[in-house]
């Protein structure tokens, strides 16, 4: 009988699970559009919501666009594994020799390339329309692409977990904006010290370090939390 | 040791041994609870700023504290069920995570109450208020999440692994919160700066903690018994313990 030597091929099943998802998603453009069109929606009603005041919306500038993304972002882990799940090339994931916390990594990447990403890009926009003051743009848009990431990592875990259940929706945002705060603080906190003219070198640095500690931890609690939910 | 962890595992065993423990903890529990509500209501002197309203804190010093031990015992509780599939243990953890929402809403809820008279305000956006807030929902969460599982044994597991995340996750948010108040207010009022305190008022706080203490651990022995009744009803022993209390009474 033929071995097959996982190791050798974990670098092939991370390449083709990026490209498969990729491609699931690109062809659903929706996805990708939906979490963006939500994003400037919610934005849209604050002005009409609070005031249109060009500077009180700059002073709450930071905080809306980055509770907005959050939001935005959280919406769109419901479909994270749930096309994969009814369709069961999940429980194949979970079958392949390769490591799961690999395999579940890529997913999440995809998720960020295709939703975090964007709305990191587009929030300079938003930005614009809140009177955001002018310095403070390059480091919105880098502090959201940083902290969105960790904010993927964390939410994926909650959608392996409630992705069995068949009306997980709130279940999910429940269990999962509580664990957001800390990116929320310090994404929030770059933008608002860069107003204030002081330097966000260590709130992104913070950031970054929640993006680690997310990378290290999160693929195995989502690998294990993927496995409670195929056998449950 | 490990035949030991191996006996407690087991329901049976589990069930009997407490029957033995539980009556010293729940006196204790109600001898410590009374003296230091006694102590600490009626005869420990009254503040010379708070006046008698500090009282409050002989509830919320320890329902704050037991608050976040029980969410570290449920974690705890979690690891030992994913790792031993000791079934004890996720049944403690089943007990537990309402007790410590109780507990966080108590000392959110005498936090407020103690809030008007000293601070003139129920609710101020401190660093200790919101990290509670936050402890509030991960249990909320923990809840939910066990509840919403249609298999007992899938919903124990994915409730173990978020009261771990959520472990892992309140230093975190702790310190965040922190950072997060320090940069956009001032610290105005802080609980741990109070003067210090003079030895009877400390005392009763102190008996106070521990009869909070002993009261959770009887209280989670007693439900932790009822669980077993209910998840093991089909087995042979509790019928025959059904059985057997129902000849005597």
């Amino acid at each position: 009988m033929q071995v097959i030597e996982p190791k050798a091929e974990l670098g092939i099943a991370v390449r083709a699970t990026i490209k498969r998802d990729m491609t699931l998603v690109l062809r659903r453009r929706s996805e990708v559009i939906n979490p963006l069109v939500f994003f400037a929606l919610v934005i849209t009603l604050f002005p009409l919501g609070i005031s249109p005041d060009p500077q009180m919306l700059a002073a709450i500038a930071p905080g809306l666009l980055w509770v907005a993304a959050l939001l935005a972002t959280q919406l769109s882990l419901d479909t994270l594994f749930r096309s994969d799940y009814d369709d069961g090339s999940l429980e194949q994931l979970l079958l392949s020799p390769q490591p799961l916390p690999a395999l579940v990594l890529s997913k999440t990447l995809v998720h960020w390339l295709l939703t975090g990403l964007p709305l990191a890009l587009m929030a300079p926009l938003l930005g614009l329309m809140l009177a955001l003051p002018g310095q403070s743009y390059a480091v919105l848009a880098f502090s959201l692409a940083l902290g969105s990431a960790s904010l993927s990592l964390i939410g994926a875990i909650g959608a392996a977990l409630t992705v069995g259940l068949s009306r997980g929706g709130v279940l999910l945002s429940l269990l999962v904006l509580p664990l957001y705060i800390p990116v929320l603080i310090f994404g929030a906190g770059a933008v608002q010290v860069v107003i204030l003219g002081g330097n966000a070198a260590p709130y992104l640095a913070i950031l970054g370090a929640q993006l680690c500690l997310a990378l290290m931890l999160a693929p195995w609690a989502i690998a294990a939390a993927l496995r409670i939910s195929i056998n449950g | 040791m490990w035949a030991f962890i191996h006996k407690l595992g087991s329901p049976k065993w589990f069930y009997t041994i407490s029957s033995r423990l539980q009556p010293w903890f729940w006196g204790l529990a109600i001898l410590l609870l009374l003296v230091g509500s006694v102590w600490g209501l009626a005869f420990a002197p009254s503040d010379y700023q708070q006046g008698n309203s500090f009282r409050i804190i002989y509830v919320h010093v320890p329902a704050a504290i037991l608050a976040q031990s029980c969410f570290v015992a449920m974690a705890v509780s979690g690891v030992i069920f994913l790792v031993w599939k000791i079934k004890i243990a996720d049944m403690a953890a089943t007990v537990i995570a309402p007790f410590g929402a109780a507990m966080t809403f108590v000392a959110l809820f005498s936090g407020a109450v103690w809030g008007m008279p000293t601070w003139g305000t129920w609710w101020v956006w401190d660093a200790r208020l919101t990290s509670m807030l936050i402890q509030l929902f991960l249990y909320l969460g923990v809840i939910a999440l066990r509840g919403a599982f249609a298999s007992r044994d899938s919903g124990a597991r994915a409730a173990s692994v978020l009261a771990l995340v959520g472990v892992v996750n309140i230093p975190i948010i702790k310190y965040s919160v922190n950072w997060w108040n320090t940069l956009h207010q001032p610290a105005t009022f802080t609980l741990t700066e109070r003067p210090a305190m003079p030895m009877d008022m400390w005392l009763p706080l102190l008996i106070m903690v521990l009869g909070f203490y002993c009261f959770f651990i009887a209280l989670t022995l007693t439900r932790t018994r009822n669980e077993i009744l209910r998840r093991e009803s089909a087995k042979r022993w509790v019928r025959e313990l059904v059985a057997d209390t129902g000849r005597r009474g």
